[in-house]
């Protein structure tokens, strides 16, 4: 019944280790595993260094999803889940990570996480994550101080990202380059609605736009969607974005330009700031004694 | 911190937004609120302190709509939850 | 004779009544690209398979691409068209909600049918004709059979998304479950009521129109479940903007 479509949305899975570090060198070794609506990420920290992660489209169900991000991320690097002190569940399917010593929401893990990952100057985070879309304002400890959170609608998540994808026959690793090989900047597709925006992309190209002056109108709408989320929490330097839409470089940039600021760089992996704030906030709990 | 639960669409902004510096973690508001908008859930962003008033998950969405008969025409009277706090940690943004 | 034409976002539609108000011939056609020559198309249609001559014929045009049709008369918003074919079916105060293939209308009239307010959505696909063709189309069901599917259903599940995108995954994820497509289409349709009811409470007399609950009369039953009571239903619901139309060029 599953409508047959080229999977143009889906995008590269993978695991990462430490070249360098040893497990058995650790003193305290904690664990985040953020299971979102569309993709899960398992992260392992000893004495808050990162030591492995594994990224992975979520399944159906929510504790093998778990089970198996974890897996992975654990996989050639000789230690056993057994060895972790203290794992910590975040996003949506926070309560289904059957080992997980506690949940936490992942508004605090990705402040958290984006503190760690973009350093301490980070007051403003925008999460783009696959069905939702947060912004975050925090402190110097990457404690939050202010949230809101857009979860009712796909305009500005990474879902909506991937419907265009299929619409358009485009990869979705290359959106973002795309987007800027045009002649110039076309007005934004005017419809909030993924839904209607689609109607409207696919008006445009019947009209002979090309795809990419297309994808570049997308790019620019999905901006302004999360432009607006930020306007009403209010701005405040350093700014900087995670989740799965900050490796889109069309969405990024047009944020930037929207927003006039420079979105902080970072060389890590922008799609795991909220299972490193879960691991973190492991090695918090464990010094504190309550692990 | 300030939490805003809530949306914007076509017609308006719709957030209630509960400052939990202010919130002295009384739940008055969730006993008042007629339609069962808010709940005490566990404050995640602060390991120490007691449970804290949330919009349910299952609100969110649609604020505008079931709050709508706490929200009198003349703008006069003030909304139970606003009403019952008395931190003022409470705010309606439409 | 009075025609009117009601270009819809989704279908055209053009009905003629006679000095009774009656309907004497009506047509509906897709709307597609050319506003301008799907009015003209639905016209003549609904002339010929009355046997009319355009000649002496009044005509009011109305729906959103009410001013592409060069041959009426006068023009008049779809809203108070609706009103104008509902109050004729039901004279007294009304709910009128109209759920268009890519909008839903909420009006109320007070008894002598003057509108006292309305609100539409027309920035969100969920709880119009769109959402259903969109779910439709991911679930590979031809929109036309959806209604049959939805009534042939036994079980009850609820959806908790509100947008139609996330709809589309959580039925997926539904399907994976393992449960029956007649019990997800109906939760769908359930989901457009869902919609509906958020936009303003329903009060009073509620009339349920449109093209959309024209073709898919389940949508009747769930209101009514929702709502706890009777929902009129006008006859031939998709033209009351087309009837309202015409009885404006009769007057």
């Amino acid at each position: 019944m599953e409508k047959k479509e080229s999977e143009y949305w889906r995008w590269k899975e993978y695991n990462w280790k430490s070249p360098e570090l040893n497990w058995e060198d650790f003193e305290i070794i904690t664990a985040g595993v953020d299971i979102g609506s569309v993709s899960s990420q398992a992260v392992v920290m000893g004495d808050g260094e990162l030591f492995a992660y594994s990224n992975m489209r979520t399944g159906s169900d929510s504790p093998e999803s778990a089970r198996n991000a974890m897996d992975w991320a654990l996989k050639d690097t000789g230690m056993s889940l057994d060895k972790i002190r203290y794992v910590v569940g975040t996003g949506y399917g926070r309560v289904n990570v059957p080992f997980a010593n506690k949940a936490i929401t992942e508004i605090a893990c990705h402040a958290r996480g984006a503190n760690w990952m973009y350093g301490p100057s980070v007051r403003t985070v925008l999460d783009m994550g696959g069905q939702d879309c947060k912004a975050i304002r925090c402190d110097e400890r990457g404690k939050v101080t202010a949230f809101l959170m857009n979860d009712k609608c796909a305009a500005g998540t990474g879902r909506g990202m991937e419907v265009f994808a299929d619409l358009l026959g485009v990869h979705i690793q290359d959106i973002g380059e795309l987007s800027f090989e045009i002649d110039e900047e076309p007005p934004e597709v005017s419809s909030t609605c993924v839904v209607f925006a689609k109607a409207e992309a696919s008006q445009l190209l019947r009209e002979g736009w090309p795809k990419n002056k297309v994808i570049a109108a997308y790019c620019a709408a999905m901006a302004h969607r999360v432009f607006t989320l930020i306007e009403r929490l209010g701005m405040e330097k350093e700014f900087a974005i995670t989740g799965g839409i900050a490796k889109n470089v069309g969405v990024v940039k047009r944020i930037e330009r929207e927003l006039k600021i420079e979105a902080l760089k970072t060389e890590k992996d922008t799609q795991i700031a909220g299972a490193v704030g879960g691991a973190l906030f492991g090695k918090t709990l464990v010094e504190k004694g309550k692990g | 911190m300030k939490a805003n639960y809530g949306y914007k669409d076509g017609s308006g902004e719709y957030f209630i937004t509960i400052d939990t510096d202010k919130c002295n973690c009384c739940e008055e508001c969730v006993k008042v609120c007629p339609a069962g908008v808010l709940e005490m859930v566990p404050n995640d962003f602060d390991i120490e302190a007691d449970d804290m008033p949330a919009v349910t998950e299952k609100e969110r969405w649609k604020i505008k709509y079931t709050c709508a008969p706490c929200k009198p025409v003349d703008k006069e009277s003030t909304p139970p939850c606003i009403e019952a706090c008395k931190e003022d940690a409470i705010e309606h943004s439409w | 004779m009075f025609a009117g034409i009601d270009v819809g976002a989704s279908a055209t539609k053009c009905m003629i009544v006679d000095e009774s108000k009656n309907e004497v011939a009506s047509a509906v056609r897709r709307t597609g690209m050319s506003l301008r020559k799907v009015a003209d198309e639905v016209y003549k249609e609904a002339l010929s398979g009355a046997g009319l001559e355009p000649d002496g014929i009044k005509v009011v045009a109305t729906g959103f691409g009410r001013k592409n049709v060069d041959f009426a008369d006068s023009i008049r918003t779809e809203i108070s068209c609706h009103c104008k074919g509902c109050y004729h079916h039901f004279p007294r105060a009304l709910t009128i909600v109209d759920i268009g293939g890519q909008d839903t209308k909420l009006i109320r009239t007070n008894v002598e049918g003057k509108i006292i307010d309305f609100k539409m959505n027309r920035k969100c696909a969920a709880g119009t004709g769109a959402f259903l063709e969109e779910i439709a189309r991911r679930m590979d069901v031809p929109l036309e059979e959806m209604n049959g599917l939805a009534l042939s259903s036994e079980r009850e599940i609820e959806i908790g998304s509100y947008c139609t995108v996330f709809t589309a995954t959580e039925i997926l994820s539904k399907i994976r479950e393992g449960e029956k497509q007649k019990d997800i289409v109906r939760a769908v349709f359930g989901s457009v009521i869902k919609r509906i009811q958020e936009m303003n409470p329903l009060i009073g007399d509620v009339v349920l129109t449109g093209g959309v609950v024209a073709h898919n009369e389940i949508l009747f039953d769930l209101l009514e479940e929702a709502l706890g009571r009777e929902v009129l239903k006008p006859p031939k619901p998709q033209f009351t903007g087309a009837f309202g139309a015409a009885l404006y060029a009769m007057m």
